[in-house]
């Protein structure tokens, strides 16, 4: 009789390395049952532990759920969520929904862009700052609307972001 | 759990309450938290704990008031609501219980935006605590769940929901009796019930609302659809943004399955239910069903072609029911009231209330819930107070990227599904963004349209070479360097795209351009001719917005 699929031999991958948090990402697989269609639910763990998505982490989670490498590349490119790259110490995500749009969303970008000399997506050459933007944070009745790291700012203006970026990078720590 | 036993829980709650000679509600939902309004929740307890009032005075921290630009909202049990509430003012709004208003920080009830509404999905908004499901059981909660469990059979709730001519809150407008019917025909293994919470659309927030603010009303909703077509799983897909929603969700999921509202044999019957949360990512074409699917498998959001239809073969292949949050959350009212009180509202083919996310260059933004059939003017200039700083009315986008910009001549339209889809615009999931004649509603359109390029998943060539080109050429446009010819380019475009896409993002990425080009012709005349846009927004380094 042949054997059950389940019983094709599997080994499952060690974690890169030592870190305890990885323990975090275990839990979450095995309560999907180690299925491939928790893929998803585990890069958002890998995220919110670590703070983005590196190599090692993607070949870990694609290994142990057992979906090929492209697949969980393509899963991690595919969302805006996730992030392949380190954030700065803070970020700054600017809402560019319709409503903060209309109220000067575009004009505090420009704003912020020049002092801090970076783009979109970018994080400052000393590391403090990431500046990003987001769809729509639902905070349309404060339009224009910034998340300082997890605070939400509403009405906003290019003068009262300039002033908190300062205060960011002057910091030291 | 058994009828009997909720009733003792709401019993319990009420004789609780009744002890309290005063409540003070705060709103906690995501508008008035960013405003620091936990900060007053907390004064306020730090200051009837100081006073020892404990006794006789207690605070609540209840989901959204509504009125999103004013807050941080307090209101107090006589009535009496107070805008824009610092945590310095905790002992004055305590001092003044019993007599009349503090003026300075006064918010007046009496005025359209409050009266002029009807509400049916907010109507514990506000009034309960989200993360209490004794609150809302005290409110009636979880009685349409017992009634369809001990007095109607699925058939007689799909009979209910179709007479109460409920059509789907998302967007589109497909009659949910008619979508629970096919679902509960379908033959499976499995059935499934999705919860489609992915608000994407940017400018709405009425789902993340209501999650917010009164999250079992929603679960309620599933439990009966579960019920009426024979599911026994249950997802809610919900965006990654809301981390506030997701918090009361888990919250609720939690107190529902302890209290074995969620689970095995509810209420003693051979119904079961459980419901699961997935994390959305950031996809806008998420809120496609079949790219929902896919995303709840585990997979990249791209949709694939129907049919088959979710309906016949959804997640995992298997048939699912997939609706929106306000879809679900009407249904507890529904089944509680009947379907023909729910028929009693609205218009002869739109039945029962919308909520809408008013925002923009309006005086009043926040959340609003209007019978279907009232005007466009009322809402904006009655409910919403008018323009701001003497400016002139120009055109209220509704239903997001998929939607179309209605000029002043709509103003006068009974608000319905039909009525928008022929004005050029949708329904769509309820977002309203008033614009007045400092925005240009060709850089408008550009903005949408750079929308749909970014968010386009790429699967079908129409809508991800389409919404790239259509892109360009607004962009000229704005920037005084297209030709007449473009627009004629620019509407075979709109027409290729409308009819080829694979998915609805597609199929309507081109309304905002159709909309505005019907009605401010003039308006891309001018960039094209003059080189001169009468916002002035635009120009060679323009960044648009607003003046």
């Amino acid at each position: 009789m042949a054997a059950p699929a389940t019983a094709i031999d599997f080994t499952r991958p060690t974690a890169p390395n030592q870190d305890k948090r990885w323990k975090l990402v275990d839990a979450t697989m095995r309560r999907l049952g180690q299925h491939p269609r928790g893929l998803i639910e585990t890069l958002h763990t890998v995220q919110e532990t670590f703070g983005y998505l590196d190599n090692d982490a993607l070949k870990y989670v694609a290994a142990s759920l057992r979906v090929p490498l492209s697949r969980a590349y393509g899963v991690a490119t595919f969302y805006h969520f996730f992030s392949l790259k380190p954030a700065g110490e803070h970020t700054c995500v600017v809402c560019m929904g319709t409503a903060c749009y209309i109220k000067g969303a575009p004009q505090l970008l420009d704003a912020v862009q020049n002092d801090l000399g970076v783009e979109v997506g970018e994080t400052t050459a000393d590391g403090k700052v990431s500046l990003l933007t987001a769809r729509c944070l639902g905070s349309c009745g404060l339009a224009p609307a910034v998340v300082y790291d997890r605070d939400v700012a509403g009405k906003v203006s290019p003068q009262l972001m300039r002033e908190r970026l300062a205060q960011w990078r002057a910091h030291e720590s | 759990m058994n009828p009997e036993e909720l009733d003792q829980i709401a019993e319990t709650q009420r004789e609780a309450e009744s002890h309290f000679a005063h409540k003070v509600n705060v709103c906690v939902a995501a508008g008035c938290v960013s405003c620091q309004s936990q900060g007053v929740k907390d004064a306020l307890d730090k200051e009837i704990a100081a006073r020892g009032w404990k006794e006789r005075c207690k605070t609540k921290g209840v989901g959204c008031m509504g009125l999103c630009a004013e807050g941080p909202l307090v209101s107090t049990d006589n009535g009496t609501l107070y805008q824009h509430v610092a945590a310095s003012d905790a002992g004055e709004i305590l001092d003044n219980l019993d007599g009349p208003p503090i003026q300075r920080l006064h918010c007046r009830t009496d005025i359209p935006f409050f009266q002029r509404q009807k509400k049916i999905v907010l109507e514990n908004s506000g009034i309960i605590e989200a993360e209490r499901i004794e609150d809302y059981v005290a409110a009636s909660g979880y009685t349409s769940l017992m009634k369809v469990l001990t007095e109607m059979s699925p058939a007689d709730v799909i009979q209910e929901i179709t007479r109460s001519g409920l059509r789907g809150r998302g967007g589109a407008g497909y009659p949910t009796g008619l979508k629970w019917s096919t679902v509960s025909k379908a033959v499976g293994k499995q059935k499934y019930v999705i919860c489609n919470a992915d608000e994407g659309d940017p400018g709405a927030f009425m789902d993340r609302s209501v999650l917010e603010s009164d999250p079992h009303r929603v679960l309620e909703g599933m439990l009966i659809a579960a019920y009426a077509v024979g599911a026994s799983e249950g997802y809610i897909y919900v965006r990654a943004e809301y981390p506030l929603a997701i918090q009361r969700l888990r919250t609720a999921i939690r107190q529902a399955e302890r209290l074995g509202l969620i689970g095995s044999s509810i209420c003693g019957t051979r119904f079961n239910f459980h419901i699961d949360l997935r994390l959305g990512a950031g996809a806008f074409v998420c809120g496609e069903e079949t790219a929902l699917i896919a995303s709840v498998e585990g997979k990249r959001g791209t949709p694939r072609p129907r049919p088959p239809y979710p309906a016949q073969e959804g997640l995992f292949g298997e048939p699912t029911l997939i609706n929106n949050v306000e879809t679900y959350a009407n249904v507890p009212a529904i089944i509680r009231n009947g379907g023909a009180w729910y028929a009693q509202i609205g218009t002869e083919k739109s039945k029962g209330t919308k909520v809408f996310a008013l925002a923009g260059r309006v005086q009043n933004t926040g959340l609003v819930e209007v019978p279907m059939g009232i005007t466009l003017r009322a809402i904006v200039f009655e409910i919403g107070g008018g323009i701001p700083e003497g400016r002139k009315f120009k055109a209220v986008q509704t239903g997001g990227p998929s939607g179309g910009c209605l000029p002043e001549e709509c103003l006068d339209m009974p608000v319905d599904y039909e009525n928008l889809a022929k004005a050029g615009s949708i329904m769509g999931s309820g977002g309203m963004i008033v614009m007045d004649e400092s925005s240009c509603m060709v850089d408008v359109a550009k903005f949408f349209m750079d929308f749909c390029m970014s968010e386009s998943c790429g699967k079908c060539v129409p809508c991800r070479v389409g919404t790239y080109q259509m892109h360009r050429l607004l962009d000229n446009v704005t920037k005084f360097r297209a030709a007449p010819e473009d627009l004629t380019t620019l509407s075979g475009l709109c027409e290729l795209l409308k009819a080829t896409s694979l998915c609805g993002l597609g199929q309507s990425a081109p309304n905002p351009v159709v909309s505005t080009m019907r009605s401010f012709g003039n308006e891309y005349k001018s960039h094209i001719e003059e080189h001169r846009c009468p916002a002035g927004v635009c120009g060679a380094g323009h960044s648009g917005g607003a003046r």
